[in-house]
């Protein structure tokens, strides 16, 4: 266990090295981009639309009780800019994108793809790692707006067609409640977010051992290990940002 | 030349033809408990041939891992072309893996990646030769292997035989001095079987690859040992070997990760052990 932390930490290391020299395999990277970017996007979207709307559902009953229900809005914008945003593009992403780079990375490693691609001459890291790192730190925020415009979208819905919210009054009450610091925040955590489920990804492809079920192992314990730690690092983040720019 | 091993000192003052290809010096290595080499050592010289012979799981595809260092021995050293290697970072051995091709047990071709990116996959990487040339020599080297229009297949649409073929395409595809072949023949008929051994033959005796073999099939060995390839009037003839040449092709058979047998093919077919015997027949 130690020694494995101890691998990803190095490997994590190594590709955040290898990401500023050369060779960079620009074509890998974008087609990564594309891969988990557009990949993603349906997920996302459906994801981030149905949470907002429930979101709206629940709140619109609770504030009910204070007579709070024009503040929906706030409510809305507020929790899923900072935390469901971020958190369920992250968990969307473990269980699509991580699981789909150890399977991919750790079928190369038992069909001794990774060896042939060394005796060739060609670094894994650079080759399979960085592309798909970069490329997920950059989509992971990308696809964590869209979660978030949708998933405000389908909270207008709800509220203006079930809770009979003026439209106006929502709106007006979304960009009330949207500090910069906030912003600020509902935008670092999904570049971190998509750093860790991406590098976990890679990590455990990497160690993949005994063959196709070795596979089916390593894939769900990427899911397993990246889903734990979007939350977890979810919450550290949330911790350190409060600290610091609040 | 049975402690051909301790050539090595001499081999570093030796003239630079003399100089040893390939220098296993008492290598052994564990993965925990289970002691796959022990003490392996051997010297293949330029333009020589290495047929590693010995039951499944006896260490040969680890002698060639250790050899490309995709593995690093517990003990011993590793020489190719007169450089140590077995210490070496990886990024230091990025360089040495030039002079070496390897065709791997099962292929290991990029099923990402068409017939021809996958020949021509070190080409592309080392930005030096011009598109262009570079699907040239793809087209060339397929073409060698019989398999000239498959170059816009995927590899998952290709029999096991010709994945085979195209796995060596790939490794000599930049022209190596040295090649290591993982089994190229065990699975295939023995049509395809002899083809792919006339490859190998091919490389070594027009090309000068030095190469290491490993396989189960005799037949493919004897092949190897007992022919030689010639450019004749109508292309590329194949003639018993001369009798010069069969000492330069030299089997090690292993056994429980130990040298069990080094010897010419006469030597291997003369062969009294039980062991081999039994292997032969
Ligand atoms: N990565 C590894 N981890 C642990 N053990 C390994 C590993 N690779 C090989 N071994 C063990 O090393 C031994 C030798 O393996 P190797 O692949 O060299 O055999 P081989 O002679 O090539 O056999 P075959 O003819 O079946 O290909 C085997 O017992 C195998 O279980
Ligand atoms: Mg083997």
């Amino acid at each position: 266990m130690v020694q494995e932390v101890q691998e990803y930490v190095q490997l994590c290391g190594t590709a955040i090295r290898f990401a500023f020299s050369r060779p960079f395999y620009r074509h890998d990277f974008v087609e990564q981009l594309d891969s988990i970017g557009m990949g993603s996007l349906t997920v996302v979207l459906l994801t981030g639309f149905f949470t907002g709307a429930v979101l709206a559902l629940q709140s619109g009953m609770t504030l009910d009780q204070f007579g709070a229900r024009p503040f929906v809005g706030r409510l809305i914008s507020a929790s899923m800019i900072k935390e469901l945003g971020p958190v369920l593009t992250g968990l969307m992403l473990a269980g699509r994108v991580g699981s789909g780079i150890a399977a991919e990375i750790g079928s190369m490693v038992v069909t001794d793809q990774v060896s042939a691609l060394r005796a060739l001459g060609t670094d894994p890291i650079r080759k399979l790692v960085v592309p798909r790192i970069l490329a997920g730190t950059l989509m992971a925020p990308v696809l964590t707006i869209v979660a978030d415009t949708v998933g405000i979208l389908g909270g207008w819905l709800i509220a203006v067609y079930q809770l009979r919210v003026a439209s106006s009054l929502y709106w007006k009450s979304v960009t009330e409640a949207l500090y910069i610091q906030d912003v600020w925040m509902g935008l670092l955590k999904p570049f971190v977010l998509g750093f860790v489920i991406v590098s976990i990804g890679c990590h455990v492809g990497l160690r993949t051992k005994g063959g196709t079920a070795g596979v089916g192992r390593a894939t769900t314990n990427a899911v397993v290990a990246s889903s734990v730690m979007v939350i977890a690092v979810d919450f550290f983040v949330t911790r350190l940002l409060f600290s610091l720019i609040y | 030349m049975p402690e051909s091993a301790t050539d090595v000192r001499g081999g570093a003052v030796a003239p630079v033809g003399d100089q040893p290809m390939l220098v296993f010096k008492k290598v052994s290595l564990a993965f925990d408990d289970n002691v796959v080499l022990r003490d392996v050592s051997f010297t293949l010289r330029q333009g020589h041939t290495k047929l590693l012979l010995g039951a499944s799981g006896s260490g040969k595809s680890t002698i060639l891992k250790i050899t490309l260092g995709l593995l690093k021995p517990d003990a011993g050293e590793v020489w190719v072309r007169g450089v140590r290697v077995d210490e070496m970072t990886e990024a230091q051995m990025m360089g040495v893996r030039t002079d070496l091709g390897m065709v791997f047990q099962d292929g290991a071709l990029f099923d990402s990646l068409t017939v021809g990116e996958n020949v021509g996959f070190k080409l592309y990487e080392s930005t030096e030769q011009s598109l262009a040339a570079v699907r040239t020599r793809v087209e060339q080297v397929l073409e060698l292997v019989g398999l000239g229009e498959f170059i816009d297949r995927m590899p998952a649409e290709l029999s096991g035989g010709q994945r085979r073929r195209v796995a060596i395409a790939r490794a000599m595809a930049s022209k190596p001095r040295i090649l290591l072949y993982d089994e190229p023949t065990t699975g295939l008929d023995p049509i395809t079987a002899l083809s792919v051994d006339e490859e190998i033959v091919k490389m070594r005796d027009l090309e000068e690859v030095t190469s290491v073999l490993v396989t189960h099939q005799l037949r493919d060995a004897f092949f190897v040992t007992d022919f030689e390839a010639v450019r004749g009037a109508q292309g590329v003839e194949f003639r018993e070997a001369h009798e010069r040449k069969l000492d330069e092709a030299e089997f090690i058979m292993l056994k429980e990760g130990v040298v069990h047998f080094e010897g010419n093919s006469r030597e291997l077919r003369a062969s009294r052990d039980p062991y081999i015997t039994t292997f032969l027949s």
